[in-house]
């Protein structure tokens, strides 16, 4: 048995049809993935404790596949990782624009996500890969600024769309008191609105702070979130706008009514489930858990197809020129494929990604939207989510 | 034991017609099994256990030897065509999707979707020849004619790799749209047909100059954009027609050989996947992963004459050569 080693150096490329006789000189492509963590409580669940290389496990994934398709072109990928606080963040992001790092991909809150694209201005182009607020697409949209991740919008709407499938129009909204919980409470009504659905009662589940897991806490739950949920006007679901994770996770079977629940628990909208093998996603699931010996999470993988977004510009322009991917990439011939059954593209109104969002369980995907009977002119990705006639994004230098 | 009475009856009946019915064979993915078919009576004659995950499904020049991918074994398993009795195994890397053995019969390429290679394998010593480094996801197999280029498309690199069947070495690349799933040359050599799913479109790459000449799209009424997703790609005998499951899309779709324009589309079942001709070309059937059936066209009128339910998520197809 012969292994072949010396196939890239042997191989030539084919570009755009034509046969190119010689292979071309390695250029680098640059990226960086730069990850805030907050100060934050133990999550609900031990499951859901972060991983140390969040993030940066997809960044590696990308970079793998990038560089396995760059042999063939003469082109190599680097993604410089970076951990930092709220307060390291700012200089962290200098020391990259100082490097000449044109690609950003950025793992933080809304606000900070913003200041950082602020902060990067013409040297970098961010890529939002965590901060789902919809202010980011709308009235604070910013032209460096491409979102990866999927909007509190977006994934409202997939479940909105569900649910009336379900024909399960009213709906209990339960929303936390923080600022992004009252955000992704917006978005549910907004879905609301725009699905036909009824909000019946809401409600508001004030974090009082303290641990939020503690030795005797179910059964501190058993007796309050019944409590909490008692005497709501008849309801089809219970929906949680739990983005800071704080009680979501405790409604399921302590809710007073025996109704289901959804949004930040139960029934989640997601733009990545490990569980997910439609669409050749077993193979990449296997690729991801060989290298970072954990399932994948959303992070890991909007961070991949961040970096995948790059290499995929990179290997359709054959070139490593940071303005011609950028240009490439904001163009109408941009697309990618992303395991979700459809190719991937970018709304220019607002540089969001669509993108099939799935509806999933603990150890399932149920449901995948855009749900078949929601019909769209252009596409049917643009029924979630935030729709060009819609849109407050205005960026700068532009009507 | 029913089955094999059946195959008995069978093997009696085929003794005694000179206009032999052909076996065609089923793979189905979730099933475990293949389903064997009569291309003439088009009546189901056994389901036969071929081991996990079955999916690239082919036979051999002289008809004597059944090759399946059984992906979750990480195996390819040899079946004799007649019994359904498996007669050995050969290695094939972790994860075998599809494979393309050459015209020969010998060896044996194979796409490893788990490991960025192709592994080729001797079907006589049972041997691994060669693991070669390709993109990520490899999966689609194809093979000139006269045996000299061995195509792998790699699913997340989009490209075509051209391999030299015999030193193993890749001596081109092409670039094609997203998630390039299957190659296939038509028997003239002269052109090269190359599906891109997310893509959309089929490549058509003239074999000598690795330049892509035509790039086939596809429209049809009533269905979205997104849900037409060309997978595998028949091409006949003499090259004039070239047929293309388009998955999700529930069609087949019809195109000219020689002018590369989409002539018809043929309604067939769910999630349309992969096809295989009779050797006379009379029949070519679809396997319809998410209906769990197998339609059959009627490739001189351009008409789909039945559908027959087979097992669980059918994925390849192969028909015997005799």
């Amino acid at each position: 048995m012969i292994r072949i080693f010396t196939i890239f150096l042997a191989g030539f490329c084919a570009m755009a049809g034509t046969a190119m006789a010689q292979q071309a000189p390695q250029t680098t492509v640059r990226a960086a993935v730069l990850r805030v963590d907050p100060p934050s409580l133990p999550p609900i669940s031990r499951l859901d404790a972060r991983p140390g290389d969040l993030g940066f496990a997809g960044a590696r994934l990308a970079i793998q596949d990038n560089d396995t398709t760059g042999r063939f072109m003469g082109q190599d990928f680097e993604a410089i990782e970076v951990a930092a606080t709220p307060e390291t963040a700012g200089p962290e992001l200098q020391k990259l624009l100082g490097q000449g790092i044109p690609f950003i991909v950025v793992l933080a809150d809304e606000a900070q996500t913003l200041a950082l694209a602020d902060q990067a201005g013409d040297a970098a182009l961010i890529l939002n890969a965590q901060a789902r607020g919809d202010n980011l697409r709308g009235a604070d949209c910013r032209a460096n600024t491409i979102h990866v991740a999927p909007s509190h919008a977006m994934l409202a709407d997939a479940l909105a769309q569900f649910l009336m499938w379900k024909r399960w129009p009213d709906w209990f909204l339960v929303e936390g008191s923080h600022p992004q919980d009252i955000a992704l409470a917006g978005a549910y009504r907004r879905a609301a609105v725009k699905f036909g659905a009824r909000i019946v009662e809401e409600r508001t589940y004030e974090d009082t702070g303290g641990g939020r897991r503690t030795d005797t806490g179910h059964v501190q739950v058993q007796a309050q979130m019944p409590v909490f949920t008692q005497r709501a006007a008849e309801h089809d679901v219970l929906i949680a706008a739990d983005e800071a994770g704080v009680f979501a996770l405790w409604l399921p079977y302590q809710t007073w009514d025996a109704r289901p629940v959804a949004g930040s628990a139960g029934l989640v909208p997601r733009s990545w489930h490990p569980a997910l093998e439609a669409w050749g996603a077993t193979q990449f699931q296997n690729r991801f858990e060989e290298l970072a010996i954990r399932p994948m999470r959303e992070e890991d993988y909007q961070t991949w197809l961040a970096l995948r977004m790059i290499g995929e510009a990179a290997t359709r322009t054959q070139s490593a020129d940071p303005a011609k991917l950028r240009e490439f990439l904001l163009s109408p011939a941009f697309e990618i494929a992303g395991f979700k059954g459809q190719k991937l593209t970018l709304r220019d109104w607002d540089h969001q990604l669509r993108q099939p969002i799935l509806l999933t369980t603990g150890s399932v995907t149920v449901s995948v939207s855009p749900q078949d009977q929601y019909l769209h002119q252009s596409s049917a990705l643009d029924t979630l989510g935030i729709d060009r006639p819609e849109t407050e994004c205005k960026f700068r230098g532009q009507g | 034991m029913i089955d094999r009475i059946a195959l008995s009856t069978l093997a009696l009946l085929v003794a005694a017609s000179p206009a032999a019915a052909n076996r065609v064979f089923v793979s189905n993915e979730r099933g475990n099994d293949v389903t064997v078919l009569d291309s003439e009576t088009l009546e189901v004659i056994g389901t036969y256990p071929v081991g996990a995950r079955p999916r690239g499904i082919t036979i051999s020049p002289d008809g004597k030897e059944l090759y399946v991918c059984a992906s979750d074994d990480d195996l390819v398993r040899v079946f004799d065509p007649e019994t359904m009795q498996e007669t050995h195994t050969l290695p094939s890397g972790p994860d075998p999707e599809l494979f393309v053995l050459h015209p020969s019969g010998n060896p044996l390429y194979i796409a490893n979707e788990d490991d960025n290679l192709v592994t080729v394998v001797d079907t006589k010593t049972h041997k691994m020849l060669a693991e070669i480094p390709v993109g990520v996801e490899p999966e689609g197999m194809g093979i000139s004619p006269d045996g000299k280029v061995v195509i792998n498309t790699s699913e997340t690199t989009n490209m075509a790799h051209f391999i030299n069947s015999e030193t193993f070495e890749i001596f081109a690349n092409v670039l094609v749209d997203s998630r390039p799933r299957f190659a296939q040359f038509n028997d003239q050599g002269s052109k090269l047909y190359v599906s891109s799913e997310i893509g959309g479109s089929v490549s058509v790459i003239d074999p000598a100059t690795q330049a892509i000449t035509k790039k086939i799209t596809f429209q049809i009424p009533g269905v979205l954009p997104e849900a037409i997703q060309p997978v595998g790609v028949r091409v006949t005998r003499d090259g004039s027609r070239v047929f293309v499951a388009l998955g999700p899309a529930n069609r087949v779709a019809v195109i000219d050989g020689a002018t590369d324009e989409v002539l018809d589309y043929l309604l067939v079942g769910q999630r349309v996947w992969q096809m295989g001709f009779t050797p006379d070309d009379k029949f070519l059937f679809t396997t319809n992963g998410n209906s769990n059936d197998v339609s059959v066209i009627d490739v001189a009128a351009m008409k789909v004459v039945k559908s027959v339910p087979v097992g669980q998520q059918p994925w390849g197809v192969v028909v015997a050569p005799n």
